[in-house]
């Protein structure tokens, strides 16, 4: 369990792709009772879709920009900017360096990637966090960008209806008014093959078979290897047994209740999963804000999109927030994070 | 057996229970998806207390073999 002290998000903002997907409309592949079947199923009606010249990039850049802008900031003082993401703008160089130029911060700018999927939020606020505490980096930007829209098959219904895209951008300063944070990081890499893109890689590069789409199951899914997968069933049942686990774990080592907290902020994974878990840990639903039906599954952008999107008038003052998410690697993380008259923006569309 | 039958009809939505019993093949019943499988983790989970995913699951045949899952 990590744990740092005096240091805080003090404003956020997002940004979300202008094109609107209405889940019951986005494929004509499936039969429609098929789509509403799976759509009402998922409680996911609408996502954010990028278009084919918008990256990640570009959502966290006018998310950031929008940042600095409505709060004023000096960028000759961020001297760190981390970037998560698993759909950067290349292979090469990483993509949070390419932000610092854009953005026009220094050249003493510390930057770089964090390559992890949906849980990634609550690492890259550690990461940031525990840098922070050598007291040499006045404020940081941590930059939170997916286009999971481009990942994944049209034709294959068990994640055709799941994601979204989008962007977010965090202020974190330190100072004393924060009071302490609580980190569990987890992974279990038996399980790396849940969730993937198998192609594409060093392991399995490109080519033109990777790019065939074939036939996958039994259901007649189709995709090819340089589209993602996810085997939901299992995903779904390793869920439900460690995050209700990670979750008293890191209540009882924080000395903390559920009842502790203003607002307990899940992954947007999909919304059969997020009400599964809410009613085996016996959470008080009106504690946990949901974007899941108007943007989707965003992957690790989804717990800091919901916190702009449902929280933006209601972290003023001082506020405890439970985070927990959990996806691709398997990976997942629980966090306890004060919040402290939070400056938030209003989410902007690109 | 039949508790298990009635969880599974309850758990899916299944129209037409009378006809099922323990050599039902589950993937030919009307109502059943892909989306199925997640109801039936929540069901092993809940009920049974038994951690099952999709591994476990695509080698069952029968509502029987679904029911050894929950007891075994």
């Amino acid at each position: 369990m990590l744990q740092y002290d005096g240091v805080g998000i003090t404003a956020m903002a997002a940004a979300v792709p202008h094109t609107v997907i209405k889940n019951y409309e986005y494929t004509e592949f499936f039969p429609a009772d098929q789509v509403k079947e799976v759509v009402d199923k998922v409680g996911i009606y609408e996502r954010r879709f990028a278009d084919a010249d918008t990256c990640s990039s570009d959502l966290c850049y006018a998310a950031a920009e929008k940042l600095l802008a409505d709060n004023n900031i000096d960028k000759s003082e961020i001297d760190l900017v981390v970037f998560i993401s698993q759909t950067p703008d290349y292979r090469m160089p990483a993509t949070s360096i390419l932000l610092q130029h854009r953005l026009g911060l220094p050249q003493s700018c510390v930057a770089f990637d964090i390559n992890l999927g949906c849980a990634a939020f609550c690492y890259g606020l550690s990461v940031v966090y525990g840098m922070m505490q050598s007291r040499n980096i006045r404020k940081a930007l941590l930059l939170d960008g997916e286009t999971r829209s481009k990942v994944y098959s049209p034709k294959d219904r068990r994640s055709a209806f799941i994601f979204g895209d989008a962007g977010v951008a965090a202020l974190i300063e330190r100072d004393e008014k924060f009071g302490r944070s609580w980190f569990s990081l987890n992974c279990d890499g038996s399980r790396g093959d849940f969730i993937m893109i198998k192609g594409g890689g060093y392991r399995y590069p490109s080519s033109k078979e990777t790019l065939i789409e074939k036939v996958v199951d039994e259901y007649g899914n189709i995709r090819s290897d340089e589209q993602g997968y996810m085997r939901g069933g299992d995903v779904f049942n390793f869920v439900i047994r460690e995050i209700p686990r990670d979750i008293k774990n890191t209540l009882e080592v924080a000395g903390k209740t559920k009842d502790d907290f203003n607002y307990i902020v899940f992954h947007q994974a999909n919304n059969f999963i997020n009400s599964y878990i809410a009613k085996k840990m016996k959470l008080d639903t009106e504690k946990i804000p949901s974007t899941i039906a108007k943007y989707g599954n965003t992957s690790s952008v989804s717990v800091p999109l919901t916190i702009v999107s449902e929280l933006k008038d209601k972290l003023q003052g001082e506020k405890t927030l439970l985070m927990s998410a959990f996806g691709v690697g398997m990976s997942w993380a629980t966090g306890i994070v004060p919040f402290v008259d939070c400056k938030i923006s209003e989410i902007v569309e690109v | 057996m039949n508790v298990f039958i009635n969880k599974i009809v309850e758990q899916l939505e299944i129209e037409n229970a009378d006809s099922l019993n323990s050599d039902t093949i589950f993937r030919e019943l009307e109502g059943w998806s892909s989306l199925s499988v997640m109801e039936l983790i929540a069901l092993y989970d809940d009920e049974f207390d038994k951690q099952i995913g999709d591994t476990e699951i695509s080698k069952c045949k029968t509502i029987g073999d679904l029911y050894n899952l929950a007891t075994e």
